[in-house]
């Protein structure tokens, strides 16, 4: 019992989940100073940001909306962002205290985040964050029906099983599914859907700085923007492990895999912050048009493709 | 020195509120966050709402219009916040300091935590302005 509680908290839970992403996002950081030419800032300034926020800033409520909702969308972010990476995580590196998670769970969980940010940005009664929750609300319209179409088809490749378990069993038995040419149409399109719920460059019209002043994120501030940056950390560590775990053959922890799982992760970090820098910002209808015409398109190619065994 | 302390002080997000002023300044501020300078390497990051903002950047003569919405600006901001006046406007007055509309340099509206003179400074005096911001004992924390 205790033990199952340390690896839901501790190992690969929470902590952990939180100071890799902290890290992952430091390590954003700079190699997008670097792309610039720039130094940029220590690896480790997301736990300064951090820090900061929770310990030393006041948080400010909004007069006129909605405080409970207000204050308690960070939470259920943090609450979303944590569950979907246990789910993700423990069967990935083998542990199987309980429920063993299934896929169509994990995307539940996974919306859950955005959809918070939404509920948060409504309460704060900001007309620039209203803007941002409703840019927030179409972009989710846009990437999850593709994001579900990725899943389906990776339930098709692994022979129609849903257990992430099965589906790292299946990718032991005929090798990672990047190695075919629907995986490789599939990974393309999870990348875009990953940028897109991370909300970066060319998808960040929900949080513009230059534009809406952070969208749905401008009233927070304090403790309540720390729990919402935690989150954000936290899936910038787990989206990449969930690419890593149904596309690329799962991540193992025992021996010299350990590398291999690293070096995914970090190659898979590494093409998002490409794509970040080097992307202007598109608007809201273009992003709708990219999801629902070219990325639907090539993932039902990627299917029809699965359906004649490529 | 303490924790809080010392993460407040790694990690400064700037906003910039820009009075009637020429734009000089401005362009100097943003200078120093070009790839030449680059103060995010001090954890320094320009935000774009002062809910966000540890540093209130304040340039150019306030004149009477600017005055409320400096106070509305300085009152939305979450403490603590750090009030920096940059050039000789936000120093002092400068050439305005005599004029009609005039409402009185930065120090006498809101606190002022460091002086950057010049007119307009040169990025290094900013960067060392805030250096000596650092540097100083007592951030009110």
């Amino acid at each position: 019992m205790v033990k199952d509680l340390l690896y839901y908290l501790i190992f690969p839970g929470f902590i952990f989940m939180a100071v890799t992403g902290g890290l992952l996002a430091g390590l954003d950081r700079k190699l997008t100073a670097w792309l610039q030419f720039r130094k940029g800032p220590p690896l480790i300034q997301p736990f300064y940001d951090f820090l900061k926020l929770l310990l030393v800033k006041e948080t400010i409520l909004p007069a006129r909306g909605s405080i409970v909702t207000f204050l308690a969308a960070p939470v259920f972010a943090l609450t979303g962002a944590a569950l979907s990476g246990i789910m993700i995580l423990l069967p990935a590196f083998n542990y199987t205290p309980g429920f063993s998670g299934d896929i169509s769970v994990i995307f539940y969980l996974l919306a859950i985040p955005s959809f918070t940010y939404i509920l948060g940005a409504l309460a704060a009664g900001n007309p620039l964050a209203s803007l941002g929750a409703s840019r927030e609300m179409k972009l989710i319209i846009s990437y999850e029906l593709t994001f579900l179409l990725i899943l389906a088809a990776v339930i098709m490749k692994a022979g129609m099983t849903i257990r992430i378990n099965d589906i790292i069993q299946a990718q032991v038995i005929q090798g990672p599914f990047i190695g075919s040419i629907s995986g490789i149409l599939l990974f393309i399109v999870l990348i875009f859907c990953i940028q897109a719920k991370l909300g970066l460059v060319p998808f960040d019209m929900a949080e513009a700085e230059t534009e809406i002043n952070h969208g749905a994120f401008i009233e927070y501030s304090g403790s309540a923007y720390a729990m919402i940056k935690l989150a954000k950390y936290m899936m910038m560590f787990i989206l990449p492990s969930f690419a890593c775990i149904i596309l690329l053959g799962g991540m193992r922890v025992d021996g010299i895999h350990i590398i291999w799982t690293i070096l995914k992760i970090l190659g898979i970090i590494l093409l998002i912050t490409l794509i970040r820098n080097t992307n202007p910002r598109i608007r809201i209808d273009q992003a709708m048009r990219f999801f629902f015409i070219w990325m639907n398109l090539l993932v039902i190619i990627a299917i029809v493709l699965i359906l004649f065994g490529l | 020195m303490g924790l809080k302390d010392y993460c407040f002080k790694k990690s400064l997000w700037l906003f910039h509120f820009g009075g009637a002023s020429c734009n000089n300044c401005d362009i100097e501020i943003l200078d120093c966050l070009t790839p030449r300078f680059d103060v995010e390497r001090f954890g320094m990051l320009l935000v774009g709402s002062i809910r966000h903002a540890d540093v209130l950047l304040v340039n150019g003569s306030i004149n009477k219009h600017d005055k409320a919405r400096l106070l509305e600006i300085y009152h939305q901001a979450p403490k603590p916040i750090l009030v920096v006046a940059i050039g000789a406007c936000g120093c002092t007055g400068g050439i305005f300091a005599e004029g009609n509309t005039f409402a009185g340099p930065v120090d006498k509206i809101i606190p002022v935590d460091a002086y950057i003179p010049g007119c307009p400074p040169k990025p290094e005096a900013i960067i060392a302005g805030i250096v000596k911001l650092l540097n100083k004992k007592q951030t009110g924390i």
